[in-house]
């Protein structure tokens, strides 16, 4: 019940002089309501591509996607999607900017305005709802992306590295914000990034890709996220098992890269 | 080229006191002259206020000072204006030799005086009067009164004591004489070094001139009928080209079949400057108000076209997904997030417009109107009016800014996210 089905999907991009990319090749996945999935790669290994096509921007050369065992034919409001940066409508204000789905599907303005505050509350903007986009400092924005997504109700939230256009500190609040919202929501979250931290923090389940063709390399299941949810996020990033982990699939990343370096000498 | 001179020295001047005063100043707070770190960092570069200042009024003043000006309290030397004279020498046909003197009066141009008293001289000469216009030149013909003066060998030997022949040119007190091949004298008062108000006249002439023409009105119709009736005419075509344009630069943005058919179109009547289509609007729709509105129609289409086309791409593809992804349908999509995108660029494009419209409106004024700024200002040049054609230049130039700061204003007002997106 409740559950995003990947199902063989498959990936080709036609090059303009002839030729085809394999971005993804037989990638299937099946994610559970209210599982947070974070995955990782290295550059080219088609994680974006996925996502796009799990949100309906592409559709895939072979395969589908299914939610809730009903078809994906594209965007749709069941899937909420949170990017790095820069998606936001710059000329309306925080309110209007969260109310956004809400108003699209012309739901009352009254529950409408008593969800934005909320939200408000939750992504720790309640004096901010009147300001323009551009009064807020990139942290912020993101808490509006974040509740943007969340006015909307979607079953399934995709996150394209939310969090990779911040600084450190801002970056480790906001952190801690996702797992608050997942823990509080109960969203399917699936999350993109480029940070091995970030995705040991943020994966209940996290997938580690492979370029060229784009595929699943690894799957974990961790505690991390769970733990993160009560506690403070350095404390768990102190465990022993984080740092185990953390070693481990930097490694297994370190290598795939050397690897696609190594290839690309051979074809030199 | 004097005037280029001391324009250049006061700008030399006031930059070199500008810089020494400001070097006193740093010496006291001295972490400003860091700044000289950034060199060639646009960002760094601003008007500076102060010279702006001191620009406009060294303009002015060297306005006022050429064309002396009641409002400047230095002027370059005027033309000589008052009475003068010389003494001539004749030799008559005798060999007998007199002397006599020209009595002039020069006076300012459109002034009516009288001419000076002559009475006197000696022998067969006899004294002459004339009386000569500023800036301009008068024939003193001395035989016509002296004994003799008819007779052959009469003739005029010196001037002052100073001797003169045909073609040779001797001074005066205030002034050339030359004589013509003939023995009469061409006098020549000193012009001095401003310009006479028929060529530039002075900054209060001007004002003046405007006052008169805000009352009285030019050629049959008011002055603000005249300005009104420019504005009228960009602001209609600058509608129109914005109603047909901003929804063919949408389809050209949208569609690939309307990029198609009108790319062609726009790409080759963007570079047509719109005053190469006067001609051709002058053949097809007259010289009346007609063929004008539609040629400000055709300079404000295409610039409206070209803007609404770069808005709609320019898009952010990640702000389309995010609509979609949030439940827009299609038209939602284009009506809440295309069209406010775009505005900042269309209003980029309206700014540019206008100010083409402005400058094409006056230029077909200029061709043939009955009334308009430009229509104003080609009349008064016909009749050498300089002051109404200075002051219609410069009504035409405060018209065009005051277009472009009130569409700033409106920029700022209506799409207050420009450039922060």
């Amino acid at each position: 019940m409740g559950s995003l089905k990947i199902d063989r999907i498959s990936m080709r991009f036609d090059l303009p002089g002839g030729g085809a990319v394999q971005a993804l090749k037989d990638v299937s996945l099946e994610l559970n309501k209210g599982e947070l999935l974070s995955v990782l790669g290295p550059s080219g290994c088609g994680k974006t591509t996925l996502l796009n096509i799990v949100a309906g921007f592409l559709a895939p050369t072979e395969g589908e996607i299914l939610l809730n065992g009903k078809r994906v034919k594209g965007p749709g409001p069941e899937r909420g999607m949170v990017f790095q940066q820069g998606a936001l409508f710059e000329w309306m204000n925080v309110r209007k900017n969260i109310s956004f789905g809400p108003d699209m599907a012309h739901k009352p303005a009254v529950e409408t305005a008593r969800k934005v505050d909320e939200l408000l509350k939750i992504v720790g903007l309640k004096d901010f709802g009147d300001k323009m986009i551009y009064e807020l400092s990139g942290g912020m924005q993101q808490r509006v992306a974040l509740a943007r997504c969340l006015a909307n109700d979607p079953d399934v939230i995709l996150m394209d590295e939310p969090l990779g256009a911040l600084d450190a500190l801002t970056r480790e609040k906001m952190q801690g914000l996702v797992l608050k919202l997942w823990k509080e929501t109960g969203k399917t979250i699936i999350l993109i990034t480029h940070s091995v931290e970030e995705a040991l923090l943020l994966g209940e389940r996290l997938l580690v890709m492979a370029p060229r063709p784009g595929r699943i390399h690894r799957e974990y299941n961790l505690p991390f996220a769970d733990l993160g949810v009560s506690q403070d996020l350095r404390m768990v990033k102190k465990e022993r098992e984080f740092g185990e982990r953390r070693e481990e699939i930097l490694t297994m990343i370190w290598d795939m890269e050397e690897e696609i370096m190594g290839r690309q000498e051979d074809v030199a | 080229m004097i005037v280029g001179l001391i324009y250049l020295t006061a700008f030399v001047a006031a930059f070199g006191a500008y810089i020494v005063w400001n070097r006193t100043r740093e010496a006291r707070h001295d972490f400003t002259s860091l700044k000289t770190v950034t060199f060639g960092d646009e960002s760094t570069v601003s008007a500076n206020r102060f010279a702006s200042i001191v620009s406009i009024v060294t303009l002015f003043a060297l306005w006022g000072a050429f064309t002396g000006s009641k409002i400047v309290p230095i002027h370059v030397p005027g033309p000589f204006i008052g009475d003068t004279s010389f003494e001539y020498t004749a030799t008559n046909a005798t060999g007998q030799t007199a002397n006599a003197t020209v009595y002039l009066r020069v006076h300012p141009i459109g002034e009516d005086v009288a001419l000076p008293e002559a009475t006197g001289g000696n022998g067969f000469a006899r004294d002459d009067a004339a009386k000569i216009g500023a800036w301009r030149s008068g024939l003193v013909k001395p035989e016509t009164n002296d004994e003799g003066g008819k007779e052959d060998g009469y003739r005029v030997t010196a001037i002052d004591g100073n001797s003169i022949a045909p073609e040779q040119t001797v001074r005066f007190a205030h002034g050339d004489i030359t004589m013509t091949s003939k023995g009469t004298l061409s006098v020549k008062p000193d012009r001095g070094l401003q310009m006479e108000p028929i060529w530039l006249p002075s900054p209060e002439a001007v004002v003046y001139r405007l006052i008169e023409i805000a009352r009285d009105g030019y050629k049959n119709f008011t002055l603000w009928d005249h300005l009104g009736s420019s504005l009228w005419r960009v602001v209609l075509g600058f509608f129109l080209g914005s109603i047909v344009g901003i929804p063919l630069g949408y389809a050209m943005g949208l569609s690939n079949w309307f990029r198609g058919w009108f790319d062609p179109i726009v790409e080759f009547m963007r570079p047509v400057p719109p005053l190469a289509l006067i001609p051709l609007v002058i053949i097809w729709f007259g010289i009346g108000e007609e063929g004008k509105i539609i040629l400000l129609f055709l300079a404000a289409l295409w610039i409206m076209t070209i803007a609404a086309r770069a808005g709609v791409s320019g898009v952010k593809i990640s702000k389309v997904h995010a609509a979609y992804s949030l439940g827009a349908s299609k038209w939602q999509v284009l009506k809440n997030v295309i069209v406010p995108n775009s505005l900042p660029e269309i209003f980029t494009g309206a700014r540019v417009a206008m100010g083409v419209c402005w400058g094409t409106v006056v230029a077909a004024e200029l061709v043939a109107a009955e009334k308009g700024a430009g229509m104003m200002i080609v009349n008064a040049s016909k009749f050498q009016l300089t002051d109404i054609v200075i002051m219609g230049i410069i009504l035409i130039g405060v018209i065009g800014y005051g277009i472009d700061i009130l569409m700033r204003i409106a920029e700022n007002w209506l799409v207050p996210w420009k450039g922060r997106g």
